[in-house]
C-alpha cells in the first residue's frame, strides 16, 4: 500500500445528546478503494461528511497528508464528494456542472473546455455537453455527478451511497464502472454503503461500522471469512452463529460436541460465539455426522436451495445445489477450517 | 451544518422591534389611561369596559352583521363559481381563476372609488333606470352599498380556497357515488360538498375576518356616520384621539380575528400536515 | 349537459361582469370630454392631460412608485435572506420566527397600522416619508419570507454542500447556487411586495403625515368631490398592473410548455 493520505483520531461527534461517532480512528492510504459499510445511523455518512468538512469533530482530529484539516472549510480541501441523489444544479446544463469548479477557480476558458470534455469521455458521456441535467437517466445524472468531482483532480474522491436511488441491474454496471475510473484516474475512493454485497465486490479495504464505532476493517476476504464479532458476521451475508466455549487452541465446544478448528490466542475455556456460513455446511447422512437434524424447508433460490435443518439446539441455515425432502433425518458436516471462531460481544 | 445559521440574526431583531414592540405597545395602551404620552400612565381595565357602552355595542354588533352577510353573499355567489370554474380543462381553469385573482392585485381604493360612480344617485346605475322609466334608488350611503362593496373586494378569497378543494377531489369518489347509486344531488350533498369544507371554512372565515375588519369600503361607501369597529378603531386614533380605548378595541379584534384563523387551520387537514 | 355548460358560462360571465364591470366603467369615462361620469359625450384624452399638470397627485404618484421600488428592495433581500437562514436553524428558532413572520399577514392591517403608529410616536419620530417606507417594509417582509421560504425548503440540503465542495465560498454558494434554484420564489416575493406596497392605504394611512400622500390616500381624499383625473389616474395604475401580473403569469406557462416540448422531441 501506499502513504497514508487522511487519518482520523480519535474523532467523535455529537449533534446535541446523541453521539453519533464515538471514536473513529482509521487510516486510509494513496490510491486506495476504501469501503465505510454499516446500516443506516451507523456513523458512516457523518464520517465522510468530516472528511469533506461539512461537519467538524466534536473531538479528535482529522490528518490530511499530515496535516490537521478539521477546521478548515470543504471548499478549500483537495477532496470532492459525489451525493446521495447527485446534487447536480438543475439550472446548469452538463457542460456547466462539470465546468463548476473549474469556474469558481477562474481556470482559462479552454482549459476547462479541455478537461470536461476528457471527463465526460472518462464517465462515458461524451456528446452530452449541452444536455439539461433534469432530463437525463439516474444512471446519466450519476456519472454527471462523478465527472463534476472528478474534473477538480481531487487527491481523494468522497461517494455518499452514490448508487442508492439507482435499480439493481444499472447499480451492477455502475459498480463495475466506478471501480474502473478508480484505477483509471488512480485516486482513493471513499465509499459509503449499506449494501454488503456492493462493498465487498469493489473495495481494497472495508470498514465495518455500526453506532458510531468502527467493527473490523480488513479486506473483503477478510471480513466475509474472518468477521471479528457477531455484528460483521450477521450484516456480511447470512451465517449461522453459535454460542460456543473455546476449550483450548484448535478446539472449540457447541451443541454438545467438540469440534476441532484453526482459531488460535483465545483464553482456555473463553465464551466465544462461532460463526458457519451457509455455503460451508454439507448435508450428509445423520450417522457420518455429530449434529444431526430434520428438513424443516427447503426453498428454491435460483442457483442453490435454501434449506433450514431444525436440530436439537436451533435450526441451522444451509445453502446446496442438491435437493432434500422436508421431512429427511440429515446429518451437518464441516471441517475445521469452515468454523470462524469470535470474540463475544457485549449485549 | 453552520453555514448561513447566522443570516435569520438581522430579521429576528427586525421583527421583534418592528412586529412584537408595537403589539406590546398596543397591550400596554389598551390596559393604560393617560392619553398618548407613557409619562403619567396608570392601569385600568376600563378601556375594555367602554366596549360594552351602546354606543360601541352597536358598532360591534353591526360589524358582525355586515360581516356575515358578506359571507352568506359571497358563499351562496362564491361556491357555484368555484364549482363551474372547476368542471373546466386543466388549462381553462387556470385562465379563469387568473381573472378572478386579477382584482386582488388591484388597488382596493380604486375599486372602491369606480363604486361610487355607478352607485351615486345621479350614478350610472340609476340613469339607467331613469332611462328606463323608472325612479332613481338611492344605494349610496346605505348597507347595500357597503355590502355590494366588500363582497366585489372580498369574493375572490371565499372562490379560491373552494376551488382548491374542489380540484383535489378524486374524481373516482365522484364515480363511486353514482356507482353506488346516489342521484347528481345525492352525489353533490353527500361527496362533493363534504370533500370541499375545507375551502369552504377556509372562505368563509377569510370573508368573515375581511369584512368585520376593514374600513375604507364602509368610509367610502356608507357615509362618514356609518361605523364599523374598523372605523371605530380609525376615530379612536386620528379624530377623538382616544388612543387607549382605540387600542383596547384592537386588541380585542386581532385577538379574534387570531382565534378564528387558529380554528381554521387546525380544521384544514393540509395546514396542519406541515411543519 | 350542453344546457348546464351554457347556464355555467352565463353565471361565469355575471360574476365575472360584477369584478370588472366597475373597472371598465372608471376606464371609459377617463376618455370623456366632459365631467360627466354618467354621459359619455365624447372621446378625449385631457383628463390624462390634467392628471400629468396636477402636482399633487403627481407628487403622490411619485410617493407611492419610489416607496414601493424602495421598500420591495429592501423587504427581498431581507426576506430572502431570512429566509435562507431559517432552513438552517433549529425546529425551534424556525418556528418561533415564523410565527412571529406570521403576525402581521393575518392581523388585520388596521392593527398593524396603529401599532406601527404608536410605535414611531413612542419613538418620536416625525411621520412622513420616511415611517411610511419603513411600515412598508415591514409589512411586505413577511409576505418575501412566506414566498421564498418554502422553495429553501424543498431545497436538496447538499446543494450548497456540493458548491463548497467544489470550492465554492458560503456567499459563491449562495449567489451561484442557491439564488438561482429559489429565483422563482424571489420573483413572486418582488411582485407581491411591490403590488401590497403599491395598493396600500390603511397602513400608509396610520403612519404618513406632514402632507406626504400615495396614490391610495390622495384618492381617498378626493372621493368626496368626484373629479374625473382619478379615474385617468386609475386606468394608468389598473393597466399597468394588469399587464405585469399577466406577464408573470404567462410567462413561465410559456417555458414550461417550451420546456415539455424538449422533453417531448427527446422521448421520441
Amino acid at each position: 500500500m501506499g502513504n497514508k493520505i487522511i487519518e482520523l483520531k480519535g474523532v467523535t461527534k455529537n449533534f446535541g445528546e446523541q453521539q453519533v461517532l464515538k471514536g473513529i480512528d482509521l487510516n486510509i492510504y494513496e490510491n486506495e478503494f476504501l469501503t465505510l459499510l454499516g446500516p443506516s445511523g451507523c456513523g458512516k455518512t457523518t464520517t465522510l461528511r468530516i472528511i469533506a468538512g461539512f461537519d467538524e469533530p466534536s473531538q479528535g482530529q482529522v490528518l490530511f497528508n499530515g496535516i490537521e484539516i478539521s477546521k478548515l472549510p470543504p471548499y478549500k480541501r483537495e477532496v470532492n464528494t459525489v451525493f446521495q441523489k447527485y446534487a447536480l444544479f438543475p439550472f446548469l446544463n452538463v457542460y456547466d456542472n462539470v465546468a463548476f469548479g473549474l469556474n469558481i477557480k477562474k481556470v482559462d476558458k479552454s482549459i476547462i473546455a479541455q478537461k470536461v470534455s476528457k471527463v465526460l469521455k472518462l464517465v462515458g458521456l461524451e456528446g452530452f455537453e449541452k444536455r439539461d441535467v433534469t432530463l437525463l437517466s439516474g444512471g446519466q445524472q450519476q456519472r454527471v455527478a462523478i465527472a463534476r468531482a472528478l474534473v477538480n483532480e481531487p487527491k481523494v474522491l468522497l461517494l455518499d451511497e452514490p448508487l442508492g436511488a439507482l435499480d439493481a441491474k444499472l447499480r451492477k454496471e455502475m459498480q463495475i464502472e466506478l471501480k474502473k475510473i478508480q484505477k483509471e484516474v488512480g485516486i482513493t475512493f471513499i465509499f459509503v454503503t449499506h449494501d454488503q454485497e456492493e462493498a465487498l465486490s469493489m473495495s481494497d479495504t472495508v470498514v465495518v461500522m455500526n453506532e458510531g464505532i468502527i467493527q473490523q476493517i480488513g479486506t473483503p476476504v477478510d471480513i466475509y471469512n474472518e468477521p471479528e464479532n457477531r455484528f460483521v458476521a450477521d450484516f456480511i451475508g447470512e451465517s449461522n452463529i453459535i454460542e460456543a466455549v473455546m476449550l483450548r487452541d484448535c478446539l472449540v465446544q457447541f451443541d454438545g460436541f467438540q469440534f476441532e478448528c484453526v482459531d488460535k490466542g483465545f483464553k482456555d475455556e473463553e465464551e466465544v460465539e462461532v460463526v458457519l456460513r451457509p455455503e460451508d455446511i454439507d448435508i450428509v447422512k445423520p450417522e457420518n455426522a455429530k449434529i444431526t437434524g430434520v428438513v424443516k424447508s427447503l426453498v428454491f433460490k435460483g442457483v442453490h436451495h435454501e434449506i433450514v435443518v431444525q436440530t436439537k439446539y436451533r435450526d441451522y441455515l444451509i445453502h446446496t445445489t442438491d435437493y432434500f425432502e422436508v421431512g429427511l433425518a440429515v446429518g451437518l458436516s464441516f471441517g475445521p477450517e469452515d468454523i470462524h471462531v469470535m470474540y463475544k460481544m457485549d449485549y | 451544518m453552520k453555514y448561513f445559521r447566522n443570516l435569520v440574526k438581522p430579521y429576528i431583531i427586525w421583527s421583534f422591534l418592528m412586529i412584537v414592540v408595537p403589539l406590546l405597545l398596543i397591550v400596554l395602551y389598551s390596559v393604560t389611561t393617560g392619553g398618548n404620552s407613557l409619562v403619567n400612565i396608570q392601569f385600568t381595565l376600563d378601556n375594555f369596559g367602554k366596549i360594552a357602552e351602546p354606543i360601541y355595542l352597536a358598532v360591534f354588533i353591526r360589524s358582525f352583521k355586515i360581516g356575515l352577510i358578506t359571507v352568506l353573499i359571497c358563499f351562496f355567489m362564491g361556491y357555484p363559481l368555484a364549482y363551474m370554474i372547476a368542471r373546466f380543462s386543466e388549462k381553462v381553469q387556470s385562465v379563469l381563476i387568473l381573472v378572478v385573482t386579477i382584482p386582488m392585485w388591484i388597488n382596493m381604493l380604486l375599486r372602491t372609488y369606480a363604486w361610487i360612480s355607478l352607485l351615486s344617485d345621479n350614478g350610472i346605475i340609476n340613469s339607467f333606470l331613469v332611462s328606463l322609466g323608472f325612479e332613481p334608488v338611492t344605494m349610496m350611503y346605505t348597507d347595500f352599498a357597503v355590502a355590494v362593496g366588500l363582497v366585489c373586494d372580498f369574493l375572490p378569497f371565499m372562490v379560491i380556497p373552494i376551488h382548491t378543494s374542489l380540484s383535489k377531489i378524486d374524481k373516482s369518489l365522484i364515480e363511486a357515488a353514482y356507482d353506488l347509486g346516489a342521484n347528481r344531488v345525492q352525489t353533490f350533498f353527500r361527496v362533493v360538498f363534504k370533500l370541499s369544507l375545507p375551502g369552504v371554512i377556509n372562505g368563509v372565515i377569510m370573508t368573515f375576518l375581511l369584512a368585520i375588519s376593514s374600513f375604507v369600503i364602509p368610509k367610502l361607501l356608507g357615509g362618514g356616520q356609518y361605523m364599523l369597529i374598523g372605523n371605530l378603531i380609525e376615530n379612536q386614533f386620528i379624530s377623538v384621539g382616544d388612543w387607549n380605548f382605540g387600542s383596547a378595541i384592537s386588541l380585542l379584534l386581532a385577538v379574534v380575528i387570531l382565534f378564528l384563523i387558529h380554528l381554521m387551520k387546525k380544521m384544514d387537514p393540509d395546514e396542519t400536515e406541515e411543519g | 349537459m350542453k344546457k348546464s355548460r351554457i347556464f355555467s358560462y352565463i353565471y361565469i360571465g355575471i360574476c365575472f361582469a360584477f369584478f370588472y364591470l366597475p373597472i371598465l366603467v372608471t376606464m371609459v369615462f377617463s376618455f370623456n370630454s366632459s365631467k360627466s361620469l354618467t354621459k359619455f359625450t365624447g372621446f378625449s384624452l385631457k383628463w390624462y392631460g390634467e392628471l400629468l399638470a396636477d402636482g399633487e397627485i403627481m407628487k403622490a404618484v411619485y410617493v407611492s412608485v419610489s416607496v414601493a421600488i424602495i421598500a420591495t428592495i429592501v423587504s427581498t433581500i431581507l426576506g430572502t435572506v431570512t429566509a435562507i437562514g431559517l432552513s438552517k436553524n433549529r425546529k425551534v428558532v424556525k418556528e418561533w420566527i415564523l410565527n412571529i413572520n406570521n403576525i402581521p399577514i393575518m392581523n388585520p392591517e388596521i392593527v398593524t397600522a396603529i401599532g406601527l403608529m404608536i410605535l414611531f410616536s413612542s419613538l418620536k419620530i416625525t411621520k412622513g416619508y420616511v415611517t411610511m417606507l419603513l411600515a412598508h417594509i415591514i409589512f411586505c417582509t413577511p409576505y418575501v419570507i412566506t414566498s421564498v421560504y418554502p422553495k429553501v425548503r424543498s431545497l436538496d440540503p447538499n446543494l450548497a454542500n456540493a458548491a463548497m465542495d467544489l470550492g465554492a465560498t458560503p456567499f459563491q454558494a449562495l449567489t451561484k447556487v442557491i439564488i438561482p434554484m429559489i429565483k422563482e420564489g424571489i420573483y413572486a416575493g418582488v411582485l407581491l411586495s411591490f403590488t401590497m406596497s403599491f395598493d396600500d392605504f390603511v397602513i400608509s394611512y396610520f403612519v404618513t403625515g406632514n402632507g406626504v400622500q400615495n396614490i391610495s390616500i390622495i384618492v381617498y381624499n378626493m372621493t368626496k368631490r368626484i373629479n374625473p383625473t382619478i379615474n385617468a389616474l386609475s386606468t394608468i395604475v389598473i393597466l399597468v398592473l394588469v399587464i405585469t401580473i399577466l406577464i408573470v403569469n404567462l410567462v413561465p406557462m410559456m417555458i414550461k410548455k417550451t420546456k415539455e416540448k424538449q422533453r417531448n422531441e427527446k422521448a421520441c
